[in-house]
């Protein structure tokens, strides 16, 4: 009896079902894994496959026309291509030395860690709000606020191309400050993490050979955090171009172009919202073309995002 | 002309605090700036949510979430409820939830317990951090190309599923993040000792890495929820706009009302009621929106407590 018992028990034979079942999941955790692959190479897929008739008849032209005339059939995204590139630039701009500012601010013990903490919990909240919410109150509160300080700045600095038209109404200016809304979370919630990663030997280092607490930060913990801060800078200017609902509800969704921020522009994330829906014939195909142009974009900048923070991150 | 101190001349207000020094000057310049940053990266918040709060919070009665909206009109005195919209939101992130939590959770714990560091396992990462890169409007074109204009599903064109399957697409990376961080941070020494008492790998991973990362998990894919009831882009020309109650067995495969769709159209509409019915719909989505977002912060910080 005893011997029998010892031998089952040295050679336990795992039973069918429970091996089924091992491999089974196994198997649809791979299954389930794959599916980010698919999705992915389906979206470039469909969206490619759409563009085709676009792309033929348009070439390399439609970027570089900015003709966008659904009665004559005649497309070009220039206007849509300088929108999105515009405005996510000059969003970034102002907002990566607000992000980067505040995280310093509450990173650094500048404050009692009650308040740099809710100063954080607070920018988080932030990115909680829904892009259309902020559209709401962009259209109602925020640009009607604006229009004074804009009309001011066409009126002394009209002779600059960029704020050449007098601002009526909704325009390429608030657009780009929501956007900085909408990026500013992003840019400080990555800014803060790489901070704090920073060892403390570094910072003790620096302080005990007499610097001061701005050259501690500008000469030792920002350059150790650039990594983190250059690929969070990256992953909002991607958001930024992508960003969707707050912008088509501001940016006055204009298809002539016009050099000036103070006058109606388009981006392709607004262009395909707002004119995907009602589009056929060529005209989806040439919106089609406008989302790849968009997707490569994206692609670029987030794949480029990733490439930098592996290069740039420093080991300790 | 200065005078070169040595060793023996320094007094002991040499060393203390001089606010006159330029390096001194140049510290606090600088506090005083990211202070400043600081105040205006808070602004827009505190602006949003008080315009949010007064503008949306006085409108909200009980007929509000009970009624239907009404079509735009000009002679509007109120422009109706969102009562259906409420529940359309309720019923598209109930749909994105059960495509992508499993999904999710499923190729989170293949990159966390079953991969080996291989080219595939490190693909799907790559694929995982490019995909929610991928702006929210392409997902919707892409569904409207391969379900809505082709009529995939049951012959439905605009419909919730559609939607769902859109939102579902955002949340997916977010929940693999979640589930493979989460997974990350179970102590190898319980997966070795529940191998070693004989347990499969599958027993490990459902009674044992699972049940111990249940937080951080819970927390990510509650924030998910959260980010996706809020999205609109994908919506808009997928699950689009209803101003009925969603009803009967074709409920699912008919267009649908969503919080967010009705906020983008009723306040680009000319009429005052739409949109006072923008902002009480804000107030509700909001809401809804920061509930979440605050319990999933008492989720971890309640577990966190206990674990110490």
């Amino acid at each position: 009896m005893t011997s029998g018992a010892e031998i089952s028990y040295k050679q336990r034979r795992r039973p069918l079902t429970e091996r089924l079942l091992d491999t089974g999941f196994k198997n649809l955790s791979v299954a389930m894994a794959s599916m980010v692959a698919i999705i992915l190479f389906g979206i470039l897929i469909v969206v490619f496959w759409g563009s085709i008739e676009s792309m033929g008849r348009y070439g390399l032209k439609f970027l570089i026309t900015s003709d966008w005339n659904p009665v004559t059939d005649n497309y070009g995204a220039f206007t849509a291509i300088y929108g999105t590139i515009i405005s996510s630039i000059s969003s970034l701009i102002i907002a990566v030395p607000l992000g980067v500012g505040t995280a310093i601010f509450i990173t650094e013990n500048i404050i009692p860690e009650k308040i740099s903490n809710l100063i954080g919990m607070m920018v988080e909240l932030l990115a909680a709000i829904p892009s259309v919410v902020l559209g709401l109150w962009a259209i109602f509160v925020m640009e009607p606020f604006l229009r004074p300080f804009l009309t001011f700045l066409y009126k002394t600095l009209n002779w600059i191309p960029f704020l050449s038209t007098e601002p009526v109404g909704p325009a390429m200016a608030p657009a780009i400050i929501i956007l900085v809304v909408m990026i500013l979370p992003i840019i400080t919630a990555i800014s803060r993490d790489s901070l704090n990663q920073v060892p403390i030997q570094l910072r003790e280092a620096a302080y005990g050979i007499g610097a001061t607490r701005w050259s501690t930060i500008l000469h030792v913990i920002v350059p150790a955090a650039i990594s983190g801060i250059a690929g969070g800078v990256l992953l909002a200017l991607g958001r930024a171009m992508g960003e969707t609902m707050a912008v088509t509800m501001i940016i006055g969704n204009s298809n002539n172009f016009n050099w000036s921020i103070l006058a109606p522009g388009n981006t392709i994330a607004a262009m395909l919202a707002n004119q995907f829906g009602e589009a056929d014939g060529s005209q989806v195909s040439s919106l089609m073309y406008a989302a790849f142009i968009l997707m490569i974009l994206t692609l670029g900048v987030n794949i480029f995002a990733q490439w930098m923070v592996r290069k740039l991150s420093l080991k300790y | 002309m200065t005078q070169t101190k040595t060793t023996s001349h320094i007094t002991k207000s040499d060393l203390a605090y001089d606010p006159g020094l330029n390096r001194n000057i140049f510290n606090n310049i600088l506090t005083f700036t990211t202070a400043i940053f600081s105040f205006v990266s808070v602004l827009p918040l505190i602006l949003v949510l008080s315009y949010v709060l007064i503008k949306g919070g006085s409108q909200i009665n009980l007929s509000l979430i009970t009624q239907l909206p009404e079509p735009p009109g000009d002679d509007l005195v109120s422009a109706g409820g969102i009562g259906n919209a409420i529940l359309g939101t309720f019923i598209v992130t109930t749909i994105a939830s059960i495509i992508a939590i499993p999904m999710g959770v499923g190729g989170g714990i293949y990159l966390a317990e079953y991969s080996n560091g291989g080219w595939f396992s490190r693909f799907i990462r790559f694929g995982t951090n490019v995909l929610s890169g991928v702006p929210s409007i392409i997902a919707g074109v892409c569904v409207y190309g391969v379900i809505v204009s082709t009529k995939i599903i049951f012959g439905a064109n605009f419909s919730g599923i559609a939607g769902g399957i859109a939102l579902s697409i955002l949340m997916l990376p977010t929940v693999i993040k979640t589930t493979d961080e989460g997974l990350k941070l179970v102590s190898d020494d319980l997966r070795k000792g529940a191998l070693g008492v004989g347990a499969s790998k599958f027993i490990t991973i459902s009674r044992i890495t699972l049940p111990t990362a249940f937080t951080p998990i819970a927390t990510g894919i509650v924030l998910a929820i959260a980010r996706a009831a809020g999205e609109t882009a994908p919506l808009i020309f997928t699950a689009l706009f209803s101003f009925y109650w969603p009803s009967g067995s074709q409920a699912l495969f008919n267009p649908i009302a969503s919080l967010s769709v009705l906020i983008y159209n009723f306040a680009l509409e000319p009429y005052e009621a739409q949109n006072q019915l923008a902002w009480a719909a804000s107030f509700v989505l909001v809401m809804l929106i920061l509930l979440t977002n605050l319990f999933s912060r008492w989720l971890r910080n309640f577990t966190s407590i206990n674990k110490s």
